[in-house]
């Protein structure tokens, strides 16, 4: 069976196309997350962000993923979400 | 192709059909004799030397001919069908061909095999892509995505359990189990009062595991439910427990299968289970009634994913529908705002007096030992509990009046501050006997295993009556 086509069960008041959260309006107060997916120099770039950040007076945690071939392991997933309000991510070398 | 075939004659074959290439030689017969269409369901060298010959490929023709067989034979004249055969049947195909010698070697009659268009998956198929069945809602392309169910649980649709996959087939196929216009208006549905209609119903159907044979039962305790004695937009939205419970009578619940005997307020049984499920996710998709939104429930209860039994009706007690005025042989579902399941064990007693007295000082517990006519509650009693009642005579009735009298208790006892606990009823009913249950307030449903001296509270919403929720009855049509 064709799973690919599905029929929206609900009142159609919400857009079809899954909104993204909405971007802080200010980064004041809230712990912002790096995030090192573990490709080369990917710290050199997070480095000057978290000094950039720290400048302003904002909380830095540091996350990195054991390697960037695969998805962050749930663990890590589950402390981000759990630590931080905002996470900035380096996708590539 | 919306023009009617040509006149002449038609043939649907399928070459993998042993009589289709029984009759394969014949055709060349009949293309002489005049115009000859033939349809060939799968991909072949069936009769490919003629020039009336079609690959069907999409089956549109085979499914707007109407084939349930093959070989069929039609005669068609001025755009009209005339006559039709199916199989080989000697004295069918001269008399529709005019052939009188036609096929004088074969046998007298050999049957055919089922059209591809009956095949399972492709009728429903066929019939979105060619029939008149027009889906309306919109449709969510989730092929980016791993995996449908979870498409499902990101966009929100799912109770928190895996749900089935709402495809156009599957919709379709549950729509089959009601004559009703996939477009006709339920109700508005609370909490966003949005209009509910059939086809909606099925997608929630589809996704809670529910049978096409299921929808007449759920499209009643929808409509119970929207009832406005029922109060289902405070219901939803309350912080207290209470939530649709269904309970159904009658013989729709033997033919679908439902349960009312061995753990008949548990899981395992589908027709309970997902008739139940399906009016929740209603109330979650359509009207919007989602945990920690518009549902404020403070705690909430397990019946908040399912809550469906029948009544294990027994011909010396009235079943619960016919007490509320449905005539006998007829099937009903009764709506309740329920909250979970409190046990009743006695194991002792063997007379009613007794079985009755320890039932009242067990429901004194509804709500609060020190409330009173505030939620109503449904009594189901076991078959070994209802036994002890029915052997001494007493009818549903009777144990009601008993235990509505049993449950007056001095008012002074339940005020406001009595006995230590501020909770209780206003300083006025001091001087009263008070009853636990407003009238109407406590119904008897008889349900259960064979073996097993207890019973079951299921309280109600607080909140009762017109101020609040009260029990509705429909019948299943």
């Amino acid at each position: 069976m064709n799973d690919t086509i599905l029929l929206d069960p609900t009142a159609e008041n919400a857009p079809a196309q899954r909104a993204r959260l909405a971007r802080p309006d200010s980064l004041e107060g809230k712990v912002v997350g790096l995030l090192d997916i573990s490709k080369p120099r990917g710290n050199v770039f997070l480095d000057r962000i978290e000094e950039q950040l720290a400048a302003l007076g904002i909380t830095v945690n540091r996350y990195s993923k054991p390697t960037f071939t695969r998805p962050a392991p749930t663990a890590l997933k589950q402390q981000i979400a759990a630590e931080v309000d905002v996470l900035v991510e380096g996708l590539a070398d | 192709m919306t023009t009617p075939p040509p006149d002449g004659l038609i043939v649907v074959a399928k070459a993998d059909c042993p009589t289709c290439r029984l009759v394969e030689p014949l055709l060349t017969e009949l293309a002489d004799a005049g115009p000859l269409q033939v349809y060939v369901q799968d991909d072949s060298d069936y009769a490919r030397t003629l020039p009336g010959t079609r690959y069907d490929d999409t089956l549109e023709h085979s499914w707007r001919l109407d084939t349930e067989f093959v070989p069929t034979l039609i005669r068609m004249e001025q755009g009209r069908e005339v006559s039709r055969t199916y199989g080989w049947d000697k004295a069918e195909w001269r008399a529709i061909s005019g052939l009188s010698g036609l096929g004088e070697e074969l046998p007298v009659m050999r049957p055919g095999c089922g059209s591809k268009t009956l095949e399972p998956g492709i009728a429903e198929r066929l019939e979105l892509a060619f029939g008149d069945v027009q889906l309306k809602s919109r449709e969510i392309d989730v092929s980016a995505e791993d995996d449908a169910i979870e498409a499902c649980y990101a966009r929100g649709w799912s109770d928190g359990l895996p749900v089935v996959p709402p495809t156009p087939v599957r919709v379709l196929r549950m729509l089959k189990g009601t004559t009703r216009d996939p477009q006709e208006v339920v109700g508005l549905m609370p909490p966003d009062l949005v209009s509910c209609t059939v086809e909606k119903v099925a997608i929630n159907a589809v996704m809670a595991g529910c049978k096409p044979e299921y929808m007449p039962v759920l499209l009643a305790a929808l409509e119970a439910s929207l009832e406005d004695d029922f109060g289902l937009h405070g219901l939803i939205s309350t912080t207290m427990f209470g939530s649709p419970m269904i309970v159904v009578n009658g013989p729709i619940a033997k033919a679908i299968g439902m349960n009312s005997g061995n753990n008949a307020l548990g899981q395992g049984n589908r027709a309970n289970a997902t008739i139940g499920r399906a009016l929740q996710l209603i109330i979650r998709n359509v009207g919007g009634g989602r945990p920690g939104e518009i549902d404020r429930a403070a705690l909430g209860n397990p019946g908040k994913y399912t809550f469906c039994f029948a009544e294990a009706e027994d011909s010396e007690w009235l079943p619960l529908a016919q007490e509320r005025g449905i005539a006998a042989g007829r099937s009903a579902v009764t709506v309740f705002p329920g909250e979970g399941v409190q046990g009743i064990i006695d194991q002792k007693s063997r007379e009613p007096e007794s079985l009755a007295r320890s039932m009242a000082e067990s429901l004194r517990a509804v709500d609060n030992v020190k409330l009173a006519m505030a939620g109503d509650a449904v009594l189901v009693v076991s078959p070994e509990h209802a036994r002890i009642f029915i052997e001494a005579g007493w009818s549903k009735q009777r144990l009601r009046e008993t235990l509505e009298q049993l449950l007056m208790a001095p008012g002074e006892k339940l005020l406001v501050g009595a006995g230590g606990i501020a909770e209780g009823i206003p300083a006025r009913f001091k001087d009263k006997q008070v009853p636990k249950f407003r009238p109407g307030g406590l119904l008897i449903v008889r349900a259960g295993g064979t073996a097993g001296l207890f019973s079951a509270i299921i309280a109600g919403w607080a909140a009762s009556g017109p101020v609040g929720s009260a029990p509705v009855t429909r019948e299943v049509r």
